[in-house]
């Protein structure tokens, strides 16, 4: 069963991954048939497990500074920055819709 | 005593009483590298940092003071785990270039005990695969392809062509580690181990690949794959060995709040271990189909070797096995979905040169950065937990992991203290068989045998076994209760002791000086 084109496109716009050709979007929908066995599985009364470690409780420390000021160390990876800066396009610009992006989806 | 010494070198005390200084042995180690470049097992070497390293053990044995058993001993590290001011790329285009401001847990730990850090060793990207062959900067090699065993069985026409082509993977995603212990260009490695990938390689590399407990071992600087899963893996080439190394590794952290806090004692193994006393379980399932005849039959030997030594062997049965690779799958993809978030070009990595807006960047980022399996995972773990899925998929997914953890549960509490399984279903393919399917495939059929383990977050360790048909390792797999390594490598090394798997005769190293192979050769360090 293939996949919407809406979903497609959603998912390229939460992932900001695009599906590349057929292979990408056949690919998922292989994904999906896979995981559909999943629900051959009885699971009535089964709570699901996030963590195999659910029965400890998970540890906290005390809220000191132990570490910090590396700035200088930690801005060397940054590709665009200005003084202690890591420089971004600019935001609150939303994706490109389907038909105007670059994406192979739009063919579909 | 000096029985032991004779009958099996040990590097580490050769290193005490001077008979090798680390300086030698680091710069052999590294000649090692250097000549078996062909395997591709490393993506870097830090030659001057680890020579340096050397050096600084060797004035601390002259002095009389080592740190302990690992110093000076040369290792080697997965390239996802992170290491101060070397590159850790893990194999992909997203981190090229990425210089690691800080040394993972485990990293800094073995350095603490004077462990030389020869370099980074290759992987699937991200992680992501089976077979190592899957990252930027090309497939790992099995050394085996090179050993007299393989080449002596091999229907070769002894075209040096067909010998190019008939080489074999190492298996994954560790490979490069596995290969390089296997090689001996170092005496132990860190892999690492969300649904197999440390035992998987060290089955196919025939060494041994330990998976510990899920929250005995840090993962803080392990760059994640799937949190719940992840562990750290040690590879070496015996049993004792890796006892050493998970000594020195094991134990909270305070910056993972998912190593548990319990006090963690190193410990040694029994010298004679005796499996007498035990109850070893032989899950039917693990009987999958396409576990070649060979595997059968060895795992059926090793059966009867307990049995003879005086073990209770019965065969126990873990219903959700099958489902295991399934609920894998979808947890696996989910994970990763949300981990491979933070790779945006902002603050590390790769960053696209476009600049239109920040979404964008990010996408494009993404897109030059990450290769198809990546990709492709990225978008089935969004898909599975879209609004509308999540339900259906995720939370299924997790209550199927309830089911699978609570099957081992019950075989442990009815008495049974070890499992016994085969660790993958035939001995490592050549390459150009196993690029004819897709990694997603291939992962699913190769992980059948080891996922279930990280699911349920139980120790795990592949122990060489026996060679195949075809001159290739062959390992076994024993599954343990959770923090109950001690338990698990005792069994693990008086299975070892039983089968004396064969050391590898590479045929490139006998060029090399033969003291220097005396001392590599040691099966152990310790």
């Amino acid at each position: 069963q293939p996949v919407a084109v809406e979903v497609l496109d959603h998912l390229e716009q939460l992932a900001l991954v695009d599906f590349r050709d057929t292979e990408g979007v056949e690919r998922l929908r292989k994904a999906i048939q896979f995981a559909d066995q999943l629900h051959e599985v009885n699971t009535d009364g089964v709570e699901p497990m996030d963590s195999v470690l659910e029965d400890r409780c998970l540890y906290l420390r005390e809220d000191d500074v132990t570490e910090g000021n590396c700035a200088n160390e930690l801005l060397k990876n940054a590709r665009k920055k200005v003084e202690e800066y890591f420089v971004a396009p600019p935001g609150n610009i939303p994706l490109p819709t389907l038909e105007e992006r670059e994406t192979f989806l739009q063919g579909s | 005593g000096m029985r032991q010494l004779v009958w099996r070198f040990q590097v580490s005390s050769a290193l005490k009483e001077g008979h090798v200084t680390p300086t030698e042995l680091c710069q052999r180690c590294l000649a090692l590298i250097k000549s078996t470049r062909f395997l591709n097992a490393y993506i870097t070497v830090a030659e001057e940092a680890a020579l340096k390293q050397a050096e600084e053990s060797e004035k601390r044995y002259k002095r009389g003071q080592p740190l302990g058993v690992l110093d000076g001993i040369p290792i080697a590290v997965k390239d996802n785990f992170n290491t101060a001011g070397i590159e850790t790329t893990c194999a992909s285009n997203m981190l090229k270039g990425y210089i690691s401001p800080y040394n993972a847990t485990v990293v800094q730990k073995l350095l603490d005990q004077g462990a030389v850090l020869l370099g980074k060793t290759n992987l699937d990207e991200f992680a992501m695969g089976s077979g190592s062959t899957d990252g930027v900067f090309g497939p790992v090699r099995n050394p085996w392809s090179y050993s007299r065993q393989y080449k002596e069985k091999s229907v070769s026409k002894s075209h040096s062509e067909d010998e190019e082509s008939n080489w074999v993977i190492t298996g994954g995603s560790s490979g490069g580690s596995a290969a390089a212990v296997s090689s001996f260009t170092c005496f132990a490695a860190l892999g690492s181990d969300t649904g197999g990938s440390t035992r998987n390689p060290a089955a196919h590399c025939g060494v041994v690949g330990l998976k510990p407990t899920y929250g005995l071992i840090s993962r803080h600087g392990l760059i994640p794959l799937v949190n719940s899963m992840d562990v750290p893996g040690i590879l070496t080439r015996c049993v004792d060995d890796a006892a050493v190394v998970l000594g020195s590794l094991a134990g909270h952290d305070p910056k993972d709040s998912t190593t548990i806090q319990d006090n963690f004692k190193p410990f040694e193994l029994p010298s004679l271990p005796d499996v007498s006393k035990l109850s070893i379980g032989i899950p039917k399932e693990y009987h999958a189909p396409g576990l070649s005849s060979e595997i059968l039959a060895l795992w059926s030997k090793a059966a009867d070797l307990f049995k003879n030594a005086g073990a209770k062997v019965i065969e126990v049965s873990l219903p959700h096995t099958r489902y295991s690779i399934v609920c894998y799958h979808v947890l696996c993809t989910a994970e990763v979905a949300s981990n491979m978030a933070r790779f945006d070009g902002l603050e590390y990595g790769h960053r696209s040169d476009m600049n239109k807006s920040t979404e964008s960047m990010y996408a494009a980022t993404r897109r030059e950065g990450f290769n198809d399996v990546v990709r492709g995972r990225i978008l089935s773990g969004n898909y599975f937990l879209l609004k509308q899925n999540y339900e259906n998929y995720f939370i299924k997914a997790q209550r199927v992991r309830r089911l699978i953890a609570n099957d081992f549960l019950k075989v442990f509490g009815g008495g049974v203290d070890i499992l016994l399984t085969p660790t993958t279903l035939s001995d490592a393919v050549p390459y150009r068989e196993f690029i004819k399917e897709d990694n997603r495939t291939r992962s699913a059929q190769d992980d059948i045998l080891t996922q279930a383990a990280n699911m349920a977050g139980l120790p795990a360790i592949n122990v060489p076994t026996a060679l195949s048909e075809r001159g290739l390792p062959i390992g076994l797999q024993f599954i343990g209760r959770s923090f109950q390594e001690k338990q698990l490598l005792t069994v693990a090394k008086w299975f070892e002791k039983q089968v004396k798997f064969p050391m590898i005769q590479l045929e490139e190293v006998k060029r090399h000086n033969h003291d220097v192979f005396q001392h590599q050769k040691s099966a152990s360090f310790s």
